[in-house]
């Protein structure tokens, strides 16, 4: 099952209030020039069916609660990626008040993707880093202590 | 007995968070009810709070689609506050960035419409031509989405070699006629799929005042670039394809034109630039009390922005928005009456929503 898991991640794309960028380089990132599905990655249409869960956007008033709900839907074990700036820090829209962000206020994230949006290879990398996590975590459901990772240069 | 069937906010079929309540009699759409505002980033009170600088970098992420008409359209409306107006190169590298980015927007249109379709194939062949022209813009700019281009009174980056650019063009023009508008003109699948389904009628889309590639498929012939032209359009020599039918293949119609139509101003854009300055090099700006407003083609229709300041402020006073989705939106509720339910994600998604530009 581990190994599964690390082969063939399936993905839920959340779009938490995001500007569009970064959800069009996810499929981008899944089209024949980058072709993330030669790691096996699927785009799933229900948080039911999905190992990882990408949320893009800076979690705005009104998804808040959709997020969370999406986060519990997911059966565990889980991982969550944050793709671009904005879940990570809110990005250009700190100071708004109608954001209830950043993403690992309300749920644990696991890989973080900066970029204002990530290239689609940030993309891939950070679906692959989160496979490798979520192989780890073993098939104990319950083990979703946050391994917090950086894709690219950044480290914490 | 007609039932409700909610479609969204978070649903596989949506690029994006938003609702449609579809009011049913068995398969048949009666009525619709839209809901907004998942995506309220409260963008126009921020613009309050950011100098004429941050605005720029702020009002670029109003949309990741359409990011470069947004900081024209701002650009444009603030020149005119500032009395600067921008150097005849800054203008033609205005036209090919917005003309690039139309190519890149009708591609992406394509492939989701395509997806939509149930045509897995030609989402892949639309995605992989879309890559070509993220590669144009890639070699202009540096960057694929945001490109951070326009500046007060011209743009940060030069074209250094537009001859070299247009084979790109010319290549990207030979897959558009060889492969894309070919399959969907002609195959079967998109025909059945498209043809009839959605009809807004010209009576309809002129009392909902829709913009863009709606109103052109509905036989309201109206285009910013021709009709108020801007940057520099007025040396351009180009068609505004119309179609009459109103349904999802003349929508689809005219966008294929257009696309044919944007590698043409591009072409003449990239051989006639002229030389010179690309921005006034000014770094400080005295801002008159007043509000201009400026209006610009995006790929989905007239954007306007209304810019207001106060003299000696280094923030704007109001930044209003009017995005095309806006304009469009309600239209959907009449092109939906009457359609099979199978068809209404096809529907909604032909007028191309974007509902991060309409909910900020």
């Amino acid at each position: 099952m581990c190994t599964a898991r690390r082969r063939s991640p399936w993905l839920f794309h959340m779009n938490s209030g995001s500007c569009n960028g970064c959800d069009i380089e996810i499929v981008a990132a899944l089209s024949p020039r980058y072709d993330a599905e030669q790691l096996g990655v699927l785009l799933q249409g229900s948080p039911r069916h999905a190992d990882i869960l990408c949320v893009t956007g800076p979690v705005t008033r009104k998804a808040v609660g959709a997020v969370k709900t999406v986060y519990d839907q997911v059966p565990g074990p889980k991982a969550v990626i944050a793709i671009g700036s904005c879940p990570a820090t809110t990005n250009v829209f700190i100071d708004s008040r109608t954001l209830e962000g950043p993403l690992d206020k309300h749920v644990p994230v696991d890989v973080y993707v900066p970029g204002c949006p990530p290239r689609p290879d940030a993309i891939i990398q950070g679906v692959a880093k989160a496979a490798e996590i979520l192989a780890k975590r073993g098939n104990n459901p319950q083990n979703a202590e946050p391994v917090v990772t950086f894709v690219g240069e950044v480290q914490p | 007995m007609s039932y409700k069937i909610p479609m969204g906010p978070y649903h596989p079929g949506l690029e994006e968070p938003y609702k449609l309540d579809m009011i049913c009699e068995g398969e048949t759409v009666r009525d619709a009810e839209l809901h907004i505002g998942f995506n309220f980033r409260n963008i126009e009170h921020l613009a309050e709070t950011r100098n004429y600088f941050q605005v720029i970098a702020l009002m670029e992420r109003v949309c990741g689609i359409c990011s470069f008409i947004h900081t024209l359209t701002l650009c444009q409306a603030m020149e005119k506050l500032a009395n600067v107006e921008a150097p005849p190169r800054a203008k033609y590298i205005r036209v090919i960035m917005a003309e690039l980015e139309r190519l890149h927007s009708h591609v992406l249109w394509a492939g989701i419409a395509s997806k939509l379709m149930g045509f897995k194939t030609m989402f892949m062949t639309c995605f992989a031509l879309r890559e070509k022209v993220m590669d144009v813009l890639q070699a202009i700019s540096g960057n694929r989405v945001n490109y951070s281009m326009n500046c007060i009174g011209g743009v940060n980056r030069d074209v250094e070699d537009p001859t070299a650019l247009l084979a790109l063009i010319d290549d990207l023009e030979r897959e558009m006629t060889r492969t894309v508008i070919p399959i969907f003109t002609t195959s079967s699948t998109a025909r059945s799929r498209c043809a009839g389904i959605g009809v807004l009628t010209h009576e309809k889309a002129v009392s909902c005042a829709v913009v863009g590639p709606t109103a052109r498929a509905s036989g309201v012939n109206q285009d910013l670039r021709r009709d108020a032209p801007y940057a520099a359009y007025a040396e351009m020599q180009f068609e505004v394809p119309v179609e009459q039918a109103g349904d999802v293949r003349a929508r689809l119609f005219v966008r294929a034109l257009e696309i044919m139509e944007s590698c043409r101003i591009l072409r003449q854009a990239l051989n006639n630039i002229p030389p010179g300055e690309i921005s006034t090099g000014a770094d400080k700006f005295a801002f008159v009390t007043g509000t201009a407003t400026s209006r610009v083609e995006a790929p989905r229709g007239e954007v306007m922005y209304s810019v207001s300041w106060k003299e000696g402020s280094r923030n704007p006073a109001r930044v209003h928005v009017r995005t095309p989705t806006f304009a469009n939106m309600p239209a959907v509720r009449w092109m939906v009456r009457g359609a099979r339910l199978a068809d209404t994600p096809l529907i909604q998604a032909s007028i191309d929503p974007c509902y991060s530009c309409t909910d900020r």
